[in-house]
């Protein structure tokens, strides 16, 4: 489905080139739950990026159904079925939820089509509807919104950037749900999550590790998992999510 | 009464009429009066001079409305109106105005309007103001509303006001004098493009105790269109007030934002604020990867944003 081939990104740091993404070449097949870990800045936000076409990679190529879409624009791979979920999701003065959630499935739809989606998400739809995406919105908030909207996009493939980061007990228990609700249907699509929550690492069909911009380990998640165990690639509970841990 | 094609458009823009309204109105158009009508309860009586209206709406009205909207389809035509509102005792009102111009001529078009409300006792008045200009000739369409509000001691008072396309050079003034208990809140939005020109000057004076005030623009400017932003609340006495600007510039849009406060008691709490910027990367960003082009993404959030 995705195939990355000797990507790499570079960004220009105080005057030296600081390589983040260091020739990685990966292969996302279909029908499967992806997870993408490694310690903080070791890239993974990056690749996202790379995948979704917010940044443009300085090497290597990226395709996607076999067409080369290193070239392409965010809203052409959008158009071609990727959906990207921010990490810290954007406020919008003014542009309500339900909004969002209409241009996300490209359609005219119904206030009930749009209140299933942000059921899905743990959201009393009928609360939220109606409100803007602003600073009124609470973190945890704003981020099952976020999920809301890449839902409602149903992509092929659908890209999440830590979905776990800012979020409490309750709507991560909820979200992990979520996810296995997404791997049930996941029909031809695929999905990638970067995280580095064990729960969700234990959902995944494989588990990609990522160190310093470069694979050091890739197979079965329940091949991976295991290594992972007690590493700082994985937290058990969250240090981001301080109420998480169980 | 026959509206043609034009009028009836110019209506729908500034008033959201698809035809003659019900209640009392007064449809002015190209210099003349072409249609009114009072009810039991609101009065329009046409001044002397044919040049405004005296409205005058009896103690204890509710769930009532006036519309006087104005609209102009010759090129060249130079008016200045003046309407009187009396809103009496306890009344509950709306009162939609609004002008607009189309102008395919070369000359310019302008209606300059002084709108005066004398706002008794506990009443209430939402009054909506939306200026529209059509029309691709050279001529201008130039509208300088002046708007005087006098509130009686708890009255309060909503405007509306909206200007999102096609005026070419605005000058607004709204002036408002507050007695104990009153209350304003003000919404503007506005959008201007090309070479337009739009100035909102608005000057609020707390007099009574214990009155307030909320003045708020959002605003959007594009192109090499220039908007200046001047909001000053004066707090004579114990009262709050808070005026915000907000606006978007695109391409080479100027404004200038000049939220001014006064305090001239210690019990005055006024509060301004004022962000101009451009669309932030990562809204646009979003809603490409929702599927929306940039060009799309952008009017979906400056639609949003002047909701």
């Amino acid at each position: 489905m995705l195939e990355l081939q000797n990507v790499s990104f570079r960004v220009n740091d105080e005057g030296s080139d600081k390589e983040i993404i260091n020739d990685i070449s990966l292969k996302i097949p279909g029908e499967k739950l992806i997870v993408i870990t490694g310690p903080n800045g070791g890239g993974k936000s990056t690749l996202a990026r790379l995948i979704a076409g917010i940044e443009k990679p300085t090497e290597g190529r990226i395709f996607f159904d076999g067409k080369d879409i290193t070239d392409l624009s965010v809203t052409d791979r959008a158009n071609m079925g990727i959906g990207f979920a921010f990490q810290q999701p954007v406020r919008f003065k003014g542009i309500q939820v339900f909004d969002l959630i209409r241009l996300a499935t490209g359609k005219k739809i119904s206030m009930a089509d749009a209140c299933e989606y942000l059921s899905a998400v743990g959201l009393c739809a009928k609360d939220y509807i109606g409100r803007e995406v602003n600073s009124s919105l609470s973190g945890g908030e704003l981020k099952r919104i976020e999920i809301a909207t890449v839902l409602a996009k149903a992509s092929k493939l659908s890209v999440f950037d830590e979905p776990e980061a800012g979020i409490d007990l309750w709507s991560f228990q909820n979200l992990i749900e979520v996810f296995k609700g997404m791997r049930n249907n996941i029909g031809g699509s695929s999905i990638v999550i970067i995280s580095h929550q064990e729960r969700i690492l234990e959902i995944a069909d494989e588990i990609i590790v990522i160190r310093n911009g470069q694979i050091t380990a890739n197979g079965k998640g329940s091949e991976i998992l295991p290594r992972l165990t007690g590493t700082g690639d994985m937290l058990p509970g969250c240090e981001k999510t301080a109420p998480v841990k169980a | 009464m026959e509206l043609d094609e034009i009028q009836k458009r110019l209506l729908k823009e500034v008033a959201d009429l698809h035809k003659v309204p019900e209640g009392a109105y007064n449809i002015r158009s190209n210099g003349q009066s072409i249609g009114r009508s009072s009810t039991e309860n609101i009065e329009i009586i046409p001044r002397e001079d044919g040049q405004g209206l005296t409205v005058k709406i009896k103690p204890g009205t509710k769930h009532e409305s006036v519309h006087i909207p104005v609209v102009m389809t010759k090129s060249g035509i130079k008016e200045l109106v003046y309407n009187d509102f009396y809103v009496g005792e306890g009344s509950d009102v709306v009162i939609v105005a609004g002008c607009g111009i189309d102008n395919c001529g070369n000359a310019d078009s302008e209606h300059d309007g002084v709108h005066r409300f004398f706002v008794e006792k506990g009443a209430h008045v939402k009054y909506v103001e939306k200026h529209y200009g059509s029309g691709n000739g050279a001529g201008k369409r130039i509208l300088n509303p002046g708007t005087e509000v006098y509130q009686d001691e708890e009255s309060f008072v909503e405007m509306e006001m909206v200007q999102i396309k096609g005026v070419d050079d605005t000058t607004r003034t709204t002036t408002a004098e507050l007695k104990q208990g009153a209350k304003l809140v003000v919404r503007e939005r506005l959008m201007t493009h090309g070479d337009q020109n739009a100035v909102s000057i608005y000057k609020v004076e707390m007099n009574g105790e214990g009155s307030s005030s909320d003045v708020v623009s959002r605003s959007v400017a594009k192109d090499n269109s220039y908007q200046k932003f001047d909001a000053v609340l004066r707090g004579n006495t114990a009262c709050s007030g808070h005026t915000e600007c907000d606006a978007i510039i695109m391409g080479n849009g100027r404004i200038l934002a000049v939220p001014g406060l006064e305090a001239n008691d210690v019990d005055a709490a006024l509060v301004h604020e004022a962000a101009i910027g451009k669309i932030a990367g990562d809204q646009i960003i979003k809603l490409m990867t929702l599927g929306l082009t940039e060009e799309e993404a952008e009017e979906q959030i400056i639609n949003g944003f002047l909701k």
